[in-house]
């Protein structure tokens, strides 16, 4: 087993919200209490459904946004307790590819300009060596030297995402967080994305934490897989374990959903009833069993642990103790 | 048997800044009473101006519908009056969008909403149609249906969204029912919930079903028959397994192997190289020959139109049939 890239203990992020007339103050705890590493070189999947904080989790562990708690340590430093100041210098070596292609490029710089600007805030190029180091990252992700005038209205929705790949990969970084990279595209692009992404970790060595809501995208990409479920991870394993023989009821539900590709094979009856309860009054002890078929009286009452049950496999759920 | 539906070499164009966009070029097909018909493709590929052409509800300008028939129950609905459309649609053939929050006025409650329509097209009084609009909550499997009635849309789910507008929809029994990326906005296991909601619906009320989405799962689970469109038409049609087991057009294959499957492994996903065309100014002959992997020398001079390649399967490509094409 290789070293950790990056170990996430406990992390968690409450946002305060106020709500109705009376302006009561409230929390909503979107992530809340999460435990996780990522080794060198692999891709950590985190799936889940809208609300799960799948998303706060990214920005979290790049410090985009301040933790309420926990510890985020990308190679052994507490990304989590130091000063805005001393985070800086550190930023090139874990970037983000954005899921919005047309909102997170500025429309009035040139894709020289945007893939440079990394370049140029880490000062890691001279200004006259600049523009050849953006043609071959636009060269690496399957654009073109042509390209570099340009402005991103030029380009089509999947050019965009490689527009915003070159740039993450501006910094040389070592960890690269995808949050939905291909949920805006079409799938014969997002087949294109997905491809690219995976040889650029080949041929860099990347990690990536690889967030998103599609289980067959996940599915294809990572080496490991944590299912989120209002605000904690509920299972946690390698992807072909995982995928084989799903542990967590949440996790054999969400899987069940996923509607098969091929026609004679009818859904397994696990269909999940209700919608999700909200993060500010999560159910107490185990949050899923209000929607559980498997709930044992214990669910109500006391949380359970995150702990593992076989090699490299976890799980929140008191049917494994 | 008659068709329910029967489409015939549908044209549409959008005329926008002296450029005409041929959003359609020549779509026919058919649905069966009481089968779900999917169309399946990406985006721009007009599926969703088909549907929207079936109730005649293409903005002009910039849309017109320029030639074909769309055979409804024995009537030509592009040959009828805009009074004549008008009861039709929300009656005999009604139609869920993909968001529901912006297809629910924001400012009337549930019930207020759905009453309206039975009223309109029922002729029921007031109290009579808010009961029978708390009857169709509760058929969709809504808890606490009368509370619902009353309740403004902002404060229900998504997923409960979609259920009231299928409420709303079915609550005139429509012989077809047009359901475009229904539940493309929602999470994967609510998506189930509709699904199997909308399954339900169709065996207990015999409605037809007009389905279409991007999401191939979607298509497996649902349909009977499957028509899959590329850049304005349809370059194959076939009965669902049949098309999941054994596509033909090189589009259809393309489209397949690019999916990230969750029941199998693959290492890299198949690509179609190339983009989508600019329909202002589509390729001569077959619309995807720049982008095949198999084209050979008609494909660039005229447009194949559908050979039959099995029972029931039809397969717009001169991989298939004779050049016979019409230029």
């Amino acid at each position: 087993m290789t070293e950790a890239l990056l170990q996430v203990q406990g992390l968690k992020k409450h946002f305060p919200v106020t709500r109705g007339w009376r302006e009561e103050k409230v929390l909503v705890r979107a992530v809340d209490g999460v435990d996780f590493s990522i080794r060198r070189g692999e891709t950590l999947g985190l799936v889940g459904e809208s609300g799960c904080g799948k998303t706060t989790v990214g920005r979290l562990i790049l410090r985009l946004i301040d933790p309420t708690e926990g510890e985020v340590l990308f190679e052994g430093r507490n990304l989590a307790s130091l000063e805005k100041k001393e985070i800086h210098p550190l930023r090139r070596f874990f970037q983000i590819i954005f899921q919005d292609p047309f909102a997170s490029l500025n429309p009035r710089m040139t894709v020289s300009e945007i893939v440079g600007r990394p370049m140029e805030i880490h000062g890691l190029s001279e200004r006259s060596r600049r523009e050849e180091k953006v043609a071959g990252l636009l060269q690496s992700v399957g654009l073109m030297r042509e390209h570099l005038g340009r402005y991103p209205h030029e380009f089509s929705g999947g050019q965009r995402q490689r527009i915003g790949i070159a740039r993450a990969l501006a910094t040389q970084p070592s960890l690269i967080v995808a949050d939905e990279p291909t949920s805006a595209l079409d799938v014969s692009v997002q087949a294109q994305i997905l491809n690219l992404l995976k040889k650029l970790q080949r041929d860099l060595g990347l990690t990536y934490l690889f967030i998103s809501h599609n289980i067959g995208v996940v599915r294809h990409i990572s080496d490991r897989v944590a299912v989120m479920y209002l605000g904690k991870i509920v299972e946690m394993g390698e992807k072909k374990i995982l995928f084989r023989s799903p542990a967590h009821p949440y996790t054999k539900a969400l899987l069940a959903a996923v509607p098969s590709l091929d026609p004679k094979r009818k859904r397994g009856e696990v269909i999940l009833e209700g919608d999700v309860p909200s993060p500010i009054k999560p159910p107490p002890a185990c949050r899923f069993h209000t929607r559980c078929s498997d709930a044992l009286p214990k669910c109500r009452e006391e949380e359970p642990l995150f702990h593992q049950i076989e090699d490299g496999r976890w799980i929140s759920c008191h049917l494994y103790p | 048997m008659n068709p329910l539906l029967s489409v015939k070499d549908l044209k549409v164009h959008f005329l926008t800044a002296g450029r005409t966009v041929r959003a359609l070029d020549g779509v026919s097909f058919e649905i069966e009473e009481g089968k779900t018909f999917g169309l399946v493709g990406e985006t721009g590929c007009g599926k969703s101006v088909t549907a929207l052409s079936v109730l005649r509800l293409i903005p002009f300008p910039p849309g017109k519908i320029m030639g074909g028939e769309i055979h409804f129950r024995g009537r030509n609905l592009l040959a009828l009056s805009e009074d004549e459309i008008r009861s039709i649609r929300g009656r005999e053939i009604s139609m869920i969008f993909q968001e529901p929050m912006t297809s629910l006025n924001p400012v009337f409650r549930i019930g207020e909403q759905m009453s309206e329509v039975i009223r309109l097209h029922q002729g029921l009084a007031h109290s009579q149609a808010w009961a029978k609009a708390e009857e169709m909550l509760e058929r969709v499997q809504i808890p606490d249906a009368r509370r619902l009635a009353k309740q403004f849309p902002h404060q229900l789910s998504g997923g409960m969204r979609q259920r009231v507008m299928i409420a709303m929809e079915l609550s005139c029994h429509p012989y077809l029912l047009i359901a475009d990326e229904p539940t493309t906005a929602l999470d994967v296991t609510i998506q189930a919930q509709i699904l199997r909601l909308i399954k339900e619906m169709k065996k207990e009320l015999h409605t037809s079903i007009l389905l279409i989405t991007h999401d191939l799962g979607v298509i497996a689970e649902m349909c009977d028959r499957v028509g899959v469109m590329y850049a304005g038409s349809i370059v194959e049609e076939a009965g669902v397994e049949e098309i999941f087991e054994t596509p033909q057009h090189p589009y259809t294959q393309g489209l397949w192997g690019a999916i990230p499957r969750i029941d199998e492994e693959k290492e890299a996903l198949s690509v179609i190289p190339g983009m989508v065309p600019d329909l202002s100014n589509p390729p001569a002959g077959c619309r995807f020959h720049p982008r095949c992997a198999h084209r050979f020398e008609p494909c660039d001079q005229s447009a194949p139109s559908l050979f039959s390649v099995g029972p029931g399967h039809r397969v717009a490509c001169f991989l298939y049939g004779a050049r016979r094409g019409h230029d």
